[in-house]
């Protein structure tokens, strides 16, 4: 308890009196946002662990159908994936500017992590549309059932993560870097960072993995 | 143009006339019960002008005390539901032998125990140990609400609005027949192609949120909200089984929720994570519900362990004996729990090694399972024992939850596991502990914390009658199917051939009789308690004389629960400051920083419910609409930055000084 009020209240008891039993002043416990999102995030990384489990149970379970070697392009998912880890940077950039309280590089920082992101989007749904295209949709086998749902399930994250971001922009520019504000952006930069986190795991073990013999 | 079928079809989905069961007189008589009672309630709440009150004090309220009594009074109806369709199996199994095919065609009679299992563990023990939670850990550690009282709010209506979705499917098309855990492949499209399982799906993920937000809350609620001076390890026994109750949920609920959207994709999508063929593995589905199921089981029982905890110290008048043991069990239970889940699999034909594993994790829970029991022998022993109805439900708790936890250990043994799977020693096995657990827990903690929610104590009589009512009936009810169990009788099973069984289920229906008899009793506990309130008011606030800092508030407690933060200098705090001669503060009150309330969480939860039932019937456009207005609503709600108010130093100087002059007319 490191408030100046505890200290004040359990002084009390050094000096022989009978010790102090409430706080004459307000009690300013810590704020629970940034704990309770992160136990959020953890929870999150539970739906992704049984994600990557079916995956790896069933990532080679083609059922007659193409494997991940015939269908994965890999100079693509290298770009998608470099589109993904420079938006988490320029994230970065822009809760630095935040914290120097400037909100319009705060904006221009976090406008171009949307690009970036929107564009992460982009090139996986043509994926998807390519992969359906060609007879490899996810009611072909168990292992494509189990990639569209785990890469799937990632842009959806990031989907939502660019529907947060547009609201955040529009709610720092009309009132600007308030606390609030500050949170809610710190909360915003886990969850696209933690999304980053779980995309190197998707590129190693889906892609990278998948194309090996 | 659509012609007009098609265009009915894509309004209405699957969802015709002929799926609503009016051909069945069992269930258009229940119906005609539920909607003239629902419409006496709605008259009388127009009637006496409730409307207001209940939308402004209820609904929309996020006081954590509310929103407490709301999971509980959920928790109460729902168990009304769970246990009829419990009386009707067990009328049905009592009577269904050679000829006579009872009441119930299997078709009704599976969608019987599949939904009585849905609503006892998730609608009936879920609110349960939820709404004690809410209530109490708050009070308990000296804060003014939970860490995010909206989101409490909108926990509490994901939870009610999954409970709608089942009791819906009793008048609008059906429940699943898979059991309660919906294995594939029979809850697959190909074996179910009817609306039940996805009334299962549906009603489980609405709640599943609400309940996974829940234990966020309070995890961060406990972590950073205790009062100065209340170190870890002075955290009330209740409180630190809530902490490691509400991880558990965190790491177990999104598990439920993965597995349940991928079995979702396999029937509306057509993927192949479950189905036979093109590769899919139904045993994956086994294996990742009970990567849930294990440690929900342990998600209900530990926060009725806090309970007993908090009921055996203060009827024995004594400090918990081995408070550090006990925590260190708690703990120990916790991490454990995530470790025996391929136990109730055991016949998969994992092998021997991964079996053996299995079997002796799940041996090694009883240990510290064992300690806590001795610790409230121990606390018991030379204690100035009050037999007041929280105690007596306790100690039927700890004979009977001994049976239930030795019958878990044979069950753990693989080999006799083999010849019990699936048997009624099984069923036996898990309402012995679930029952002698988690139901009389929770009657002990209502009966106990009662007095603080609403002022005045419950009624011993009928408390009492409860109480035996509920003991004896669930041995003559239970002790049965461990008999028919070992005589190899399996579960779920609507009509038997050999009349030498039928006496066991003659007796498990007259145990069913009496626990009904308990269930009446516990009711008409509630009407006499509340027309004898007066005579059973409790002015003082700590009616039980406490020891947790509960009780040092006012009965009912004012909305800010204290007037000032508490300050903790050892455990069981109350009664140390009882002890030293603690006198209320009377002056020099300050403003109280207060949460508002809002209807977001109504709204959104109600809307979630809505595109639920609409993905049930396969309503695509009312669908949609209901989930686009799931996002909208979210987003304008993250606009209202006006959350939170103060109340004014003199209404809490007014607020006490009520209840200063209550106290010195009572004394």
């Amino acid at each position: 308890m490191s408030d100046p009020a505890a200290a004040l209240a359990t002084g009390a008891a050094g000096d022989g009196t009978a010790p102090r039993f409430h706080l004459p002043v307000e009690h300013h416990p810590e704020n629970g946002t940034l704990l309770g999102f992160w136990l959020y995030l953890m929870s999150d990384c539970f739906i992704f662990a049984c994600l990557f489990a079916c995956y790896g149970v069933l990532g080679r379970h083609y059922a007659g159908g193409p494997t991940g070697a015939e269908l994965f392009d890999l100079p693509i998912v290298a770009v998608n994936t470099s589109l993904l880890l420079l938006s988490s940077i320029t994230y970065g950039f822009g809760v630095l500017e935040m914290q120097r309280g400037r909100k319009g590089p705060t904006l221009a920082w976090l406008a171009l992590t949307g690009v970036l992101g929107a564009g992460f989007v982009g090139v996986e749904l043509s994926e998807f549309a390519h992969l359906i295209a060609e007879g490899a949709g996810p009611q072909r086998s168990a292992f494509l059932s189990s990639f569209f749902t785990l890469v799937g399930t990632h842009g959806l994250h990031v989907s939502f993560g660019l529907l947060w971001l547009v609201t955040l922009m529009v709610q720092v520019g009309r009132l600007g870097l308030t606390q609030a504000n500050r949170r809610r952006l710190m909360c915003l930069s886990m969850f696209w960072h933690f999304l980053d986190v779980v995309w190197i795991g998707v590129f190693t073990f889906v892609y990278l993995m998948g194309v090996l013999p | 143009m659509l012609s007009q079928p098609e265009f009915l079809r894509l309004l209405f989905g699957r969802l015709t006339l002929d799926s609503i069961p009016y051909h069945e007189p069992i269930l258009v008589a229940t119906f005609a019960g539920v909607a003239l009672g629902g419409m006496a309630v709605l008259a009388a709440l127009t009637y006496f002008r409730l409307w207001g009150p209940l939308w402004r004090d209820w609904i929309t309220s996020i006081d954590h005390k509310k929103i407490g009594v709301m999971y509980i009074v959920l928790g109460v109806i729902m168990l009304l539901r769970g246990f009829s369709d419990a009386l009707m199996m067990r009328v049905q199994q009592a009577v269904s032998f050679g000829d006579a095919v009872g009441f119930f065609p299997p078709h009704h009679y599976d969608q019987l125990f599949s939904v009585h299992g849905v609503i006892m563990i998730f609608f009936v023990a879920m609110p349960f140990v939820t709404g004690l939670m809410n209530f109490v850990v708050p009070l308990q550690i000296g804060a003014r609400d939970v860490a995010f009282p909206f989101l409490n709010n909108f926990s509490f209506w994901m939870t009610a609005g999954g409970a709608g979705l089942v009791m819906v499917s009793l008048f609008v098309g059906e429940f699943a027949r898979t059991g309660w855990l919906a294995y594939p492949p029979l809850s697959g499209l190909a074996a179910s192609p009817d609306v039940g399982v996805d009334y299962y799906i549906w009603s489980l993920q609405v709640a599943g949120v609400g309940t996974m937000l829940s234990g966020v809350n309070l995890i961060a609620t406990i972590v950073k909200m205790r009062a100065p001076g209340m170190t870890m390890m002075r955290m009330p026994i209740f409180t630190w089984t809530a902490l490691c109750t509400n991880a558990l949920i965190v790491v177990a609920f999104p598990v439920l929720t993965a597995v349940l959207a991928l079995l979702s994709l396999d029937r509306y999508v057509g993927t192949h994570f479950f189905t036979n063929d093109l590769g899919g593995n139904a045993m994956m589905y086994i294996n990742l519900i009970w990567i849930w199921g294990h440690p929900e089981v342990y998600i209900l029982i530990l926060p009725i362990f806090g309970v007993f905890s908090e009921v055996v110290s203060t009827f024995s008048g004594k400090r918990l004996f081995g408070y550090a043991s006990m925590v260190y069990a708690t703990v120990v239970i916790t991490i454990l729990s995530y470790l025996v889940w391929l136990h109730h699999f055991f016949t998969m034909g994992s092998g021997a090694s991964v079996n053996s594993f299995f079997g002796i994790t799940t041996m090694i829970i009883s240990i510290p399972t064992g300690a806590k029991i001795f610790n409230w022998l121990f606390t018991m022993y030379r204690g100035r024992i009050r037999f007041e109805l929280p105690m007596l439900w306790t100690m039927g708790f700890m004979i009977t939850f001994v049976i239930g936890g030795m019958t878990g250990v044979l069950l753990a043994v693989p080999p006799a596991d083999f010849v019990l799977h699936n048997s009624l020693f099984l069923v036996a096995h898990f309402h012995n502990v679930i029952i002698g657990g988690v139901v009389f827990g929770a009657m002990a903690g209502i009966t106990f914390w009662f007095p603080k929610a609403f002022g005045y104590r419950l009624d011993a009589f009928w408390g009492k009658c409860s109480f035996w009512f509920w003991l004896v009936g669930f041995y003559f009810a239970f002790m049965p199917l461990y008999v028919l169990g070992l005589m190899g009788v399996t579960r779920r099973l609507s009509h038997f051939d050999d009349p030498g069984l039928q006496i066991w289920f003659r007796l498990a229906a007259f145990g069913a009789a009496l626990i009904a008899l308990g269930i009446g009793s516990f009711i008409v506990q509630l009407v006499v308690s509340f027309l004898r309130r007066e005579a059973l008011r409790d002015i003082t606030g700590d009616p039980w004389n406490g020891r947790t800092l509960e009780w040092s508030t006012a009965s009912p407690p004012p909305a800010y629960n204290f007037a000032f933060t508490p300050v903790v200098h050892d455990n069981d705090a109350w009664s140390d400051m009882k002890r030293r001669g603690y006198s209320r503060p009377l002056d020099g009150f300050i403003p109280i920083h207060m949460p508002k309330n809002t209807a977001a969480g109504f709204v959104l939860a109600m809307l979630s419910t809505v595109c639920g039932f609409a993905l049930i019937w396969h309503m695509w456009p009312l669908a949609a609409m209901s989930f686009a207005a799931l996002i909208v609503s979210s987003i304008v709600h993250t606009f209202n930055y006006a959350r939170d108010f103060h109340v004014p130093a003199e209404e809490v100087a007014r607020t006490e000084s009520a209840r200063t002059l209550l106290l010195a007319g009572h004394v």
